[in-house]
């Protein structure tokens, strides 16, 4: 469960950005964790829950932004890659570059 | 010209006074990446884009752990499996091996227990003890102050015994200069397939267990197959931490990275 780590990192940032703005809670904060990051949604959700109890990010609304895509090293193609063992579409080079997808990110929050 | 250095004389002389140096805060550093000022919104409400790495304190830590490794010219090796494959065998065996031949430290991770430590330190080498509790995985804190009373001489090696899980330790640098994941005979070959993080971010994998391989339907060159399509650099290694078999090319290895660590000293 390193979705709770992970979860718990958020809230430390948060804490540390409230106090700095002299804020009193994060209204809203927008992630984007990439779909070859690693995390389990469910298992996110379930430590967002127990991890923000009493914390900033209580009441705070969550929004993730997801996604991916690779660069075929060979025919230079871009596409949409699943998992990390995915081959080109086009001509079935393993060799990719990953573009988008391992970004593991706090994007934004607004104060209160 | 200076007869002794060679400088050019001629030049502007300029002389000024030199400040005593600040101390530098390690700490606000680590906080406080760069940062646009916030937008201010109706209300007293305030946005603040931060595109900050969500794990951007471990990475930070990882990077100053890696920094000291390589000042000191220590190998570090992160060591990760599923529960069981070996890690702890395989360092019974090298310390068992290589003792008085080389300097070496290990750090055990384990959740509760320090049954696996109190086997390492048995064999004389030193040993620091992380138990996370409910934790998965080690961090690169945890390493930082397990180093810290480790208290490690040059040219060493230390091993790191992650947890015994392979999804979450993939995630956390803790600085190591190689990470050797180990995979069992008696597991499925489909592994790099079901945990292609771990596989993608290992450089060596080594194959353990293989005295059991008579008596086992594994497919080798499937295990292999999967984990170059995951990872197409990764290494293999195949031996028996029981028989000995194979662990010669194990201590090649890590002499090879040793040279190595020294060439980008
Ligand atoms: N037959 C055989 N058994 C082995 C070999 N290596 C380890 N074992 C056995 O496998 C079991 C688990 O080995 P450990 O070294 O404790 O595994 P580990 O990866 O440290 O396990 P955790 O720390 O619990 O994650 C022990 O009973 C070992 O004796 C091997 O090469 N051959
Ligand atoms: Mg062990
Ligand atoms: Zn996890
Ligand atoms: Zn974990
Ligand atoms: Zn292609």
């Amino acid at each position: 469960m390193h979705e709770l780590s992970i979860v718990m990192s958020i809230v430390e940032t948060a804490e540390e950005k409230v106090k700095e703005h002299h804020a009193q809670t994060v209204e809203s904060i927008d992630l984007i964790i990439g779909d070859l990051a690693g995390v389990d949604s469910h298992a996110l959700d379930f430590a967002w829950e127990a991890a923000v109890k009493n914390t900033v990010l209580q009441t705070a609304k969550e929004k993730i932004i997801h996604g991916s895509a690779a660069r075929c090293i060979e025919c230079d193609c871009e596409f949409q890659i699943k998992e990390l063992f995915d081959v080109c579409p086009l001509c079935g080079e393993p060799l990719l570059q990953i573009i988008q997808g391992k970004e593991l990110q706090i994007k934004s929050m607004i104060l209160n | 010209m200076c007869a002794t250095c060679g400088c050019d004389s001629d030049a502007k002389v300029s002389i000024h006074r030199v400040e005593k140096p600040q101390p530098l805060n390690i700490d606000t550093l680590l906080l406080t990446p760069i940062e646009p000022a916030p937008t201010p919104l109706p209300n007293g409400r305030k946005q603040i884009d931060l595109e900050q790495d969500i794990l951007l304190k471990n990475n930070l830590l990882a990077e100053r752990n890696r920094g000291y490794f390589l000042a000191k010219n220590i190998l570090a090796i992160n060591l990760v499996s599923s529960p069981g494959s070996g890690k702890t065998a395989l360092l019974e065996r090298t310390l068992n091996d290589l003792i008085g031949k080389e300097s070496i430290y290990v750090i055990e991770g384990d959740q509760q227990t320090s049954n696996d430590a109190d086997r390492i330190a048995s064999s004389g080498a030193p040993v620091v003890q992380i138990n996370t509790g409910k934790g998965c995985h080690l961090d690169s804190q945890m390493i930082s102050e397990a180093v810290n009373q480790l208290n490690i001489q040059n040219e060493s090696i230390l091993f790191i015994e992650n947890i015994g899980n392979l999804v979450c330790p993939a995630m956390f640098d803790l600085g190591e200069q190689k990470r050797v994941v180990v995979i069992s005979v008696t597991e499925g070959e489909d592994k790099p397939l079901k945990y292609p993080d771990m596989f993608q971010s290992s450089q060596l994998c080594i194959i353990n267990k293989i005295d059991l391989l008579p008596y086992l339907k594994f497919d080798l060159e499937a295990l292999k197959s999967y984990g170059r399509k995951v990872n197409p650099s990764i290494e293999f290694m195949e031996l028996s931490c029981t028989t000995g078999e194979g662990v010669t090319q194990w201590y090649t290895w890590l002499e090879n990275q040793k040279h190595r660590n020294l060439q980008f000293a």
